[in-house]
């Protein structure tokens, strides 16, 4: 089995598939807790949406991708924000630039007669991993694991009760806003393997599977961490060993997860 | 004493409504105020105001030789959701974040035992292990006030902390709020139990859309708002209009 990964393509996809699981299952315990889940989700469809409209319109996908994500994922973290002060529907705003980033993404894809299948951009490829994207997403998550290690302390206090931080004189503002940037840099780097449509599962998964078993915060990021990661590694080896495409064989993986930690958690109570 | 907190002339709302106009008093160094008003009158606003969470709309505050991380503080309707994945332990030290100085905020020994004693004052010292979701809804107000005490270096702000408790526990936690009082913490307590809240507190401040009390708690129990708080606004006026004019005390 283990001679799938002598190939350099999925030498690549599992050093990129670990790394983004991993960040995006520490991020995601706060999405969750925060009810930021549906951030991720309207990240990933901007994403698709930039990707079809920088192909189509001959430059490089990425750099107008990325930008746009970002930009995305500040406006939409200070909508949810806004919600919470009973002023504006957060998750109404959410789908609204979900749909309307698909639309635009399918216009452009077939007003461009795109060479790229549009459907690996919404559903992921292990080839679509350049060796010089790996390098990028093996510079990014390393940068977000040791933020997030770092301001482990600051992220927690910020999750548990942003009011109660607010209070004592932190910028919780700014904190809640590097968070979002952050995702969208993991959503960035993560899509084209996992497919823009399906990245925001890497988020949400391992959070919701770790909080069924564990109940304490550090247990719960390091079960986040080590469930994302063996839904991966799971998917990844399904995908090759059946011919699946590997996001959705992640994301099978991770659902089946998640269906046995809610199992146990059932037995246990 | 020295005062810590000096309010002239506050004015704030919500929604747009106006909820108190001009309030004024003080915060000595060391005592205990407590803070009363009817549902509505604006309370929890003037706490978010003290703490700067909120833009008041006119007024100012002084602070005197206190800094917003010297506060620790429990607030109303801010409290985490119940099944957070969390231990007591990590509650607590959450409170000292606000302490660390610098970007990178890790947790020293000392801090540790912090926390620890935070929770022993409170009483469940044992419980330091224990899941913040499987608490009773007792229990967590002790974990968040323990909080708030790990964050107070010298003010303490609750605001109800005691809503929704039965009367042995919220009698109980009166008695825990007197400790750390009587050892020189300055406090500040929201409650609509103004009988306790006299029993408690040295001054009372009485929040109100149309004029505010503020002085002491023996003060403050001649006053018709009191009577009117308490429920015996009708006897009180029969009785005794001489306590009427006292309205006229009022700030």
């Amino acid at each position: 089995m283990l001679s799938m990964f002598s190939y350099p393509f999925m030498q690549r996809a599992l050093i990129v598939g670990l790394m983004v699981s991993v960040c995006a299952a520490l991020l995601g315990v706060t999405l969750v807790l925060k009810r930021f889940s549906m951030i991720g989700d309207g990240l990933s469809h901007v994403g698709f949406g930039a990707l079809s409209v920088g192909a189509a319109a001959g430059l490089a996908p990425m750099y107008i991708a990325a930008p746009a994500v970002l930009i995305s994922a500040v406006l939409l973290l200070r909508l949810s924000r806004l919600e919470e002060r009973g002023r504006v529907s957060g998750d109404a705003a959410t789908a609204v630039l979900s749909s309307t980033a698909l639309a635009i993404g399918v216009i452009a894809a077939s007003l461009g007669k795109l060479n790229v299948d549009v459907n690996s951009y919404m559903f992921g490829s292990v080839l679509a991993v350049s060796a010089s994207d790996a390098v990028i997403c093996v510079v990014i998550c390393s940068a977000v694991l040791i933020l997030y290690l770092l301001f482990y302390n600051t992220i927690f206090a910020v999750t548990f009760d942003e009011t109660f931080a607010a209070a004592g004189g932190m910028k919780t503002g700014l904190v809640s806003t590097a968070m979002a940037a952050v995702t969208a840099l993991t959503v960035v780097v993560g899509m084209r393997l996992m497919g823009t449509l399906l990245i925001s599962a890497l988020i949400v998964f391992p959070a919701i599977s770790a909080m069924k078993i564990c109940r304490s915060w550090r247990g719960t990021v390091i079960c986040s961490v080590s469930l994302a990661a063996a839904g991966f590694i799971a998917g990844l080896i399904s995908a090759f060993a059946f011919s699946l495409p590997t996001g959705p064989a992640v994301v099978a993986a991770d659902a089946v997860i998640y269906g046995v930690c809610s199992a146990a958690d059932r037995i246990r109570r | 004493m020295a005062n810590l907190i000096e309010v002239k002339k506050l004015s704030a709302g919500y929604d747009g409504v106006t909820a108190f106009t001009d309030v004024s008093f003080t915060v000595e160094e060391g005592s205990a105020l407590a803070v009363v008003g009817e549902n509505g009158s604006g309370k929890s606003t003037l706490i978010g105001c003290l703490l700067g969470l909120k833009k008041p709309d006119s007024g100012e505050i002084v602070m005197s030789g206190l800094e917003r991380s010297d506060i620790g503080v429990l607030l109303q309707n801010a409290a985490p959701r119940g099944d957070f994945p969390a231990t007591v332990r990590e509650a607590a030290l959450s409170g000292l974040i606000n302490r660390k100085k610098g970007p990178f905020r890790f947790y020293s020994r000392e801090d540790r035992a912090t926390a620890e004693n935070a929770l022993s004052q409170l009483g469940i010292a044992d419980l330091s292990d224990r899941h913040f979701s499987e608490l009773s809804g007792g229990q967590r107000q002790r974990v968040l006030i323990a909080r708030a005490v790990c964050a107070a270096k010298k003010l303490l702000v609750l605001d109800e902390p005691l809503a929704g408790l039965d009367p042995l526990i919220q009698s109980e936690f009166y008695e825990i709020i007197d400790r750390i009082n009587s050892e020189g913490m300055t406090v500040i307590m929201v409650s609509h139990d103004v009988a306790m809240a006299c029993a408690h507190a040295d001054t009372i401040l009485h929040v109100s859309g149309s004029g505010s009390f503020f002085g002491p708690a023996e003060d403050y129990k001649k006053t018709l708002m009191y009577a009117h708080m308490t429920g015996i606004s009708h006897h009180v006026i029969s009785q005794a209009p001489s306590l009427m004019r006292e309205r006229g005390k009022t700030e």
